[in-house]
């Protein structure tokens, strides 16, 4: 029951980064609907719409899920594509936290993400990491949809 | 530059002008004395009559007009203190200057205490600012004090002559000679314009001490007042920085590999207390102002974060999700010896010890709900001051009796942030009014 609740608010959070911050979406989201048109291979543009640029984390987690571990994955065969690119990690938190306590999390989300691209093979030099805490929000609102879409890690091409 | 020298000009004013002149004791008596009790949450504040001070000339009566204006200002945010109207008052400044009042004319106005003063220009450029304070029921006089400043200085003044009533009616130092720094809050919340600002305790003297650029957060006090520690992304490098009130100078405290941030002032302010994460891990360092020495003080895989130390510099509090959720923990100023504060329900974070040593503020996280209370070191004694949506960072006034904090409330599709304070016996919860939106308030001691 607690699952199909969880998926069913991951369904929600989608839709609504859709509606209010198309750039901002996850992969697989974003892939195929901004994909035309003439992007830069290597920038940031490229990232997040033929890669994605972001994975989402469960509620004071920094584990990833399958999901995330999907579009880590993708992130790390574009980045062996473009080794010339260095990245910065930002990791986020949602607002129901702390503000101090966010910072260490988001620097936990963010070492989570650096730790799997580093493990796939890219050098770790070209991997810089930043925390936010609850500081930047992506999407805005005080509901479950927009902090689900706020706990996040979000590759930024330096 | 321009803006930042004004400010130097104006602070640097702030602190040499003022000098305590005169002090005048009251005389003993053996009768119960007018006395209010602060532990207790007050049921009926006490009626005070706080005449406009007598002036020797037009400029010198202004003064003492604003004088009476932000002393009954200060007494009744307290919540202690209720001034009376002064068109019931039946004395006019002049006859009180004179000499004894009639007590029986202030009994009948309703006050139990009655306050006079007056302003005289001394021709050297300076001002001299007497008070007088009388316990109206018992027909005594109290107390009397006498300051000689520059005019510009007058609402330092009256602050410090409140101080000096609070403490004779409660037996407590005040806390209204003191400054809040803070951070301003504008603009949308995905993009939100961070500044520090600095403002006298009751909202006068705003500035702005940063620009904007980088974002910054959580300043705190020197002991001294005239530096602020805080964090700032300046370079998208997120560091513990020092900002120096007098010359402006900003500075990176320590070299440290990874973000350091929630730094305090150890009591003697010789050292910065902060957290470090590096690699997914978050521990506690402090780093030695003069020696520039940095000490590792925790060791935990988990997040400890939050440092708070003891006004006796023996011990520090913070938080730590060492034991799976985020708790209080207690341990020596050297690391030694940890120990759990909070086993309450719910996740407890940003502890801060009082000034007195009696009580540690926190924000507490339960469900969909957030909370500032206090708990005793001991552990026993938890009590919730304010709950609701988002509550959170709790300050102290210097003389422990007061905390300041800010709520987080959603605001159509954005938020807005606002100072509150409330006395530590949960009544008297009260908007602090800041020109923006605001957060992450820190009390100053009272100014030296």
């Amino acid at each position: 029951m607690r699952v199909k609740f969880l998926s069913l608010l991951a369904a929600v959070a989608l839709v609504a980064a859709c509606e209010t911050a198309p750039q901002d979406t996850g992969a697989g989201a974003a892939t195929g609907a901004n994909a035309a048109g003439s992007v830069r291979p290597g920038s940031q543009e490229d990232l997040v719409v033929n890669v994605g640029d972001r994975v989402f984390f469960g509620l004071d987690r920094y584990d990833l899920s399958p999901e995330a571990r999907g579009t880590l994955d993708r992130q790390a065969q574009w980045l062996k594509s473009y080794p010339n690119v260095t990245v910065t990690m930002e990791g986020h938190a949602d607002e129901r936290g702390t503000r101090e306590y966010n910072l260490a999390l988001g620097e936990r989300r963010a070492n989570s993400v650096k730790n799997y691209l580093v493990a796939q093979g890219i050098n770790s030099a070209r991997v810089k990491v930043v925390s936010y805490g609850k500081e930047r929000p992506a999407v805005l609102g005080s509901n479950e949809a927009a902090w689900a879409q706020n706990r996040r890690g979000v590759t930024v091409v330096d | 530059m321009n803006k930042k020298t004004r400010l130097l000009l104006k602070l640097a004013g702030y602190a040499g002008a003022l000098i305590l002149s005169l002090g005048v004791a009251a005389p003993h008596t053996a009768q119960a004395e007018l006395r209010i009790d602060i532990t207790r949450g007050v049921v009926e504040p006490l009626p005070i009559a706080i005449t406009s001070f007598a002036g020797s000339g037009g400029r010198e009566a202004q003064m003492g007009a604003d004088i009476s204006r932000v002393i009954s200002a200060d007494l009744e945010r307290s919540g202690l203190f209720r001034p009376l109207d002064p068109r019931g008052f039946l004395q006019t400044p002049e006859q009180l200057r004179a000499g004894e009042p009639r007590y029986e004319d202030w009994r009948a106005a309703g006050a139990q205490a009655l306050v006079a003063g007056n302003t005289t220009a001394l021709g050297d450029g300076r001002t001299k600012v007497d008070f007088r304070l009388w316990d109206v029921a018992a027909g005594q006089y109290m107390q009397g004090l006498s300051y000689t400043a520059t005019p510009d200085s007058w609402r330092r003044i009256a602050h410090i002559i409140a101080d000096a009533i609070y403490k004779r009616l409660t037996g407590e130092d005040g806390y209204f000679d003191t400054r809040i720094v803070y951070v301003s809050e504008s603009g949308p919340a995905n993009n939100r314009l961070k500044r520090l600002a600095i403002m006298d305790q009751d909202g006068e003297n705003h500035q702005f001490l940063t620009d904007g650029q980088s974002l910054v957060l959580t300043p705190r006090f020197s002991p001294t007042t005239q530096e602020i520690t805080y964090m700032s992304y300046f370079n998208r490098r997120p560091r513990v920085y020092l900002f120096n009130i007098d010359t402006g100078r900003q500075e990176v405290l320590g070299d440290f590999p990874g973000m350091t941030f929630a730094p305090r002032f150890s009591p003697d302010g010789n050292r910065v207390v902060m957290s470090m994460a590096q690699n997914g891990n978050t521990d506690i360092y402090t780093l030695d102002l003069r020696t520039r020495r940095q000490t590792q003080l925790t060791d935990s895989p988990g997040i400890d974060t939050a440092p708070s130390y003891s006004p006796d510099g023996q011990r520090i509090v913070f938080e730590s999700d060492r034991g799976g959720s985020q708790q209080l923990y207690i341990m020596g100023a050297n690391g030694s010896g940890v120990k759990r504060l909070t086993f309450g329900e719910g996740r407890y974070g940003t502890p801060v010890w009082s000034p007195r040593g009696d009580l540690i503020a926190f924000t507490r996280q339960r469900g969909s709900s957030f909370a500032v209370g206090v708990i005793r070191p001991d552990g026993t004694g938890e009590r919730i001051l304010s709950e609701g949506f988002h509550v959170e960072g709790p300050t102290w006034a210097p003389n422990g009796r007061v905390i300041m904090f800010f709520k987080d409330l959603p605001a159509g599709n954005g938020r807005s942030a606002k100072l509150y304070s409330i006395d530590i016996t949960g009544s008297n919860e009260r908007r602090v009014i800041t020109p923006l939106d605001a957060s992450d308030p820190a009390w100053s001691p009272l100014i030296p």
